[in-house]
């Protein structure tokens, strides 16, 4: 019924004037095809990078909350991303021996999910009550402050966390029921708790994951609560004169925010069994910040777009230049710029070198010609086509004060 | 026996006085304008009765409680809506949502439904546009707006600050209309206003404000036609 009603809604909105229909339906019809083609290409290396792309989705549609909904800048949202991930590790790895516990501790991957949900958003609240009387720039500069002394002190915090060399040997995720078969090269059976440790298993429940988040967060924007944190964006001094309780409804948006990273978080150490200090820094808050303003501030489809653009440009596109500029230098007789002589490193160092230069100019670029983002909310596009009504407004003083 | 009485209020911007001695009273099926020139105190009469600014000798009574050193958003919960002048807008919000901000503080579902329905037939405007945002209005459906939003709180007096600035005359005439028919539905409602003309017509009563000090009261009908009045505020 609700695929029916889903198609038909397909069917009779505009995809000019309402894209949103649109690109969810490409997505989930994404979701679904590209894991088969890359199946039947045996590309098993591609569904396991969309799943890492898939917890950049995750990020960004958090980061949406708190910068998108209700106009706070986080410039330290890597911060919940590792304390999500240093949760699962630490309660699900044989790492806590080290602090005398007899084989550590191993909790199931899906109530430490919603414990690293919990702790991230616990801390969100923590730095969030002192810091939100803060505005504008001096909120971005705390949660700055934030995003660095995080990493910083899991990287000092010698056994318990063991410092930069990081936890290793995380579990995977394990599934309490799985249908095996054909596909997976196995008789077909059910098994029970099933460790996934394949790409195709991480890319199901990634998929899973977004999901139940996007439909979460959706609910939240057209509720009560996401009609707050606007009013809260739009006029703070307004939005208390109608009775909403800022400083609660602005740590409520930080807390949803850091819960959806500290989810991610936890999703991230299962994947790759493995983390570290130095996959938390400052240029994974603002990365993810660039998912967000590049896909469309405020518009969920829009910044999930923006999050599988930006991860494509960085872990893919940009590492893949060099080859394909050398496969592009000698097919067109240029194979000349390859050798390296002299200053010239050769074209395929050469691209490498220039890489986050072309990352830069992509951004720019972007910026430059869709400054609403990607897909922007129709908010920001009504905003930018209104110019006509300020006239009028004008006009109205000029023939109030024409009459009296 | 009035709802929203001041009594003897002395209000201070620092060392500078800007109310004296106001007493004012509002009952509950009233239109009452406050007029007066620039800087006569109008608006920080009514930033006082919000409790934005405190007196600092007499009182303000709503329906019989004293309201001197509640805070503005108490005052608020306690049915007292102040359209501020200038509109405060949410810009980049719908006009739907702008008004459903309006009753942010109410629970009843139905009750905020029935307002809503209410404000669109005072503003059939606003239901032609309620999916529009809020910033891209003109000026007189923006002050509908902002009214309708103060309606949506369900409020027991009713405070508009200059509801008629910049806008064109049959805008003027078409926002007074539903001022008096807001009130006949039972809302009373304090107006604060530069168009006397306009004003004096459609109140019950009026008070005529003068550096701080209330000059003169009466009947609207007897404001319009009191020579001093005419001279000093009508351009007659």
């Amino acid at each position: 019924m609700t695929v029916i009603g889903g198609l038909r809604r397909l069917w009779e909105t505009d995809p000019r004037r309402d894209p949103t229909t649109l690109t969810y339906t490409l997505l989930a019809i994404g979701a679904v095809v590209v894991p088969l083609l890359a199946a039947a290409t045996g590309g098993g290396y591609l569904v396991g990078q969309i799943a890492d792309a898939g917890v950049f989705v995750l990020l960004a549609i958090g980061l949406n909350v708190v910068v998108g909904f209700a106009g706070l800048l986080d410039l330290g949202y890597a911060a919940f991303f590792a304390i999500g991930a240093y949760m699962y590790a630490e309660l699900a790895s044989p790492y806590l021996e080290a602090m005398g516990i007899h084989g550590g501790i191993h909790l199931p991957f899906w109530i430490l999910l919603f414990v690293g949900m919990f702790v991230a958003a616990g801390f969100g609240a923590l730095l969030g009550a002192p810091t939100l009387r803060l505005r504008g720039d001096y909120l971005a500069i705390v949660t700055l402050g934030f995003g660095e002394i995080v990493p910083r002190v899991v990287r000092n915090l010698g056994t318990l966390t063991n410092g930069v060399n990081g936890i290793s040997a995380v579990d995977p995720p394990e599934v309490p029921a799985w249908i095996s078969g054909p596909w997976s090269g196995d008789p077909f059976k059910i098994v029970t708790d099933l460790k996934v440790t394949d790409a195709v298993g991480y890319y199901l429940i990634m998929v899973v994951l977004v999901t139940v988040c996007v439909v979460l967060v959706n609910n939240l924007y057209r509720s009560r609560i996401g009609r707050a944190w606007m009013a809260v964006r739009e006029d703070e001094v307004a939005a208390a004169a109608m009775g909403v309780n800022t400083v609660r409804i602005k740590l409520l948006a930080f807390a949803i925010g850091a819960s959806l990273s500290g989810f991610g978080g936890a999703f991230y150490a299962s994947k790759l069994a493995y983390v570290s200090p130095g996959n938390f820094s400052f240029l994974v808050s603002v990365t993810i910040l660039v998912m967000v303003v590049l896909g469309g501030m405020g518009n969920i489809p829009g910044v999930i777009v923006g999050s599988l653009v930006i991860y494509y440009i960085l872990y893919n596109f940009l590492p893949d230049l060099p080859g394909h500029l050398t496969d592009m230098a000698n097919a067109f007789g240029f194979s000349g710029l390859l050798q390296q002589s002299g200053d010239w490193p050769g074209l395929a160092e050469e691209a490498s070198r220039l890489k986050f230069l072309v990352f830069g100019s992509i951004l720019v670029a972007t910026m430059l010609l869709r400054p609403q983002g990607l897909m922007p909310s129709r908010v920001r596009e009504q905003e930018l086509q209104k110019g006509t009504h300020e006239d009028t407004t004008i006009e109205d003083v000029g023939a109030a004060t024409g009459a009296e | 026996m009035a709802l929203l009485e001041l009594r003897e209020i002395d209000v201070f911007y620092g060392r500078v006085q800007a109310l004296r001695h106001v007493s004012l009273a509002l009952g509950k099926d009233e239109i009452v304008a406050l007029i007066g020139s620039n800087g006569a105190g109008k608006t920080t009469t009514l930033r006082t009765i919000s409790g934005l600014m405190h007196p600092a000798h007499g009182s303000v009574v709503f329906d019989g409680r004293q309201l001197t050193g509640v805070p503005a958003h108490q005052v608020v919960s306690l049915g007292i809506c102040h359209a501020p002048e200038g509109r405060r807008l949410f810009p980049r919000m719908r006009v739907i949502d702008n008004l459903y901000m309006g009753a942010y503080a109410r629970k009843d579902s139905a009750g905020i439904q029935h307002d809503l329905d209410r404000v669109f037939t005072l503003f059939p405007r606003l239901q032609e546009r309620r999916t529009q945002l809020a910033g891209t209005l003109s000026g007189g459906e923006q002050q509908m707006l902002a009214i309708g939003r103060a309606l949506m709180a369900r409020p027991k007096v009713l405070m508009l600050d200059e509801p008629s600035l910049g806008l064109a005359p049959i805008l003027v005439q078409l926002i007074f209309q539903v001022l008096q028919e807001i009130n006949s539905q039972g809302t009373p409602i304090l107006l604060v206003e530069q168009n006397a003309t306009k004003a004096l017509e459609i109140a019950h009563r009026a008070y005529v404000l003068e550096t701080g000090n209330i000059v003169m009261t009466g009947t609207g009908q007897e404001l319009l036609r009191s020579a001093e009045v005419q001279k000093a505020y009508l351009g007659v």
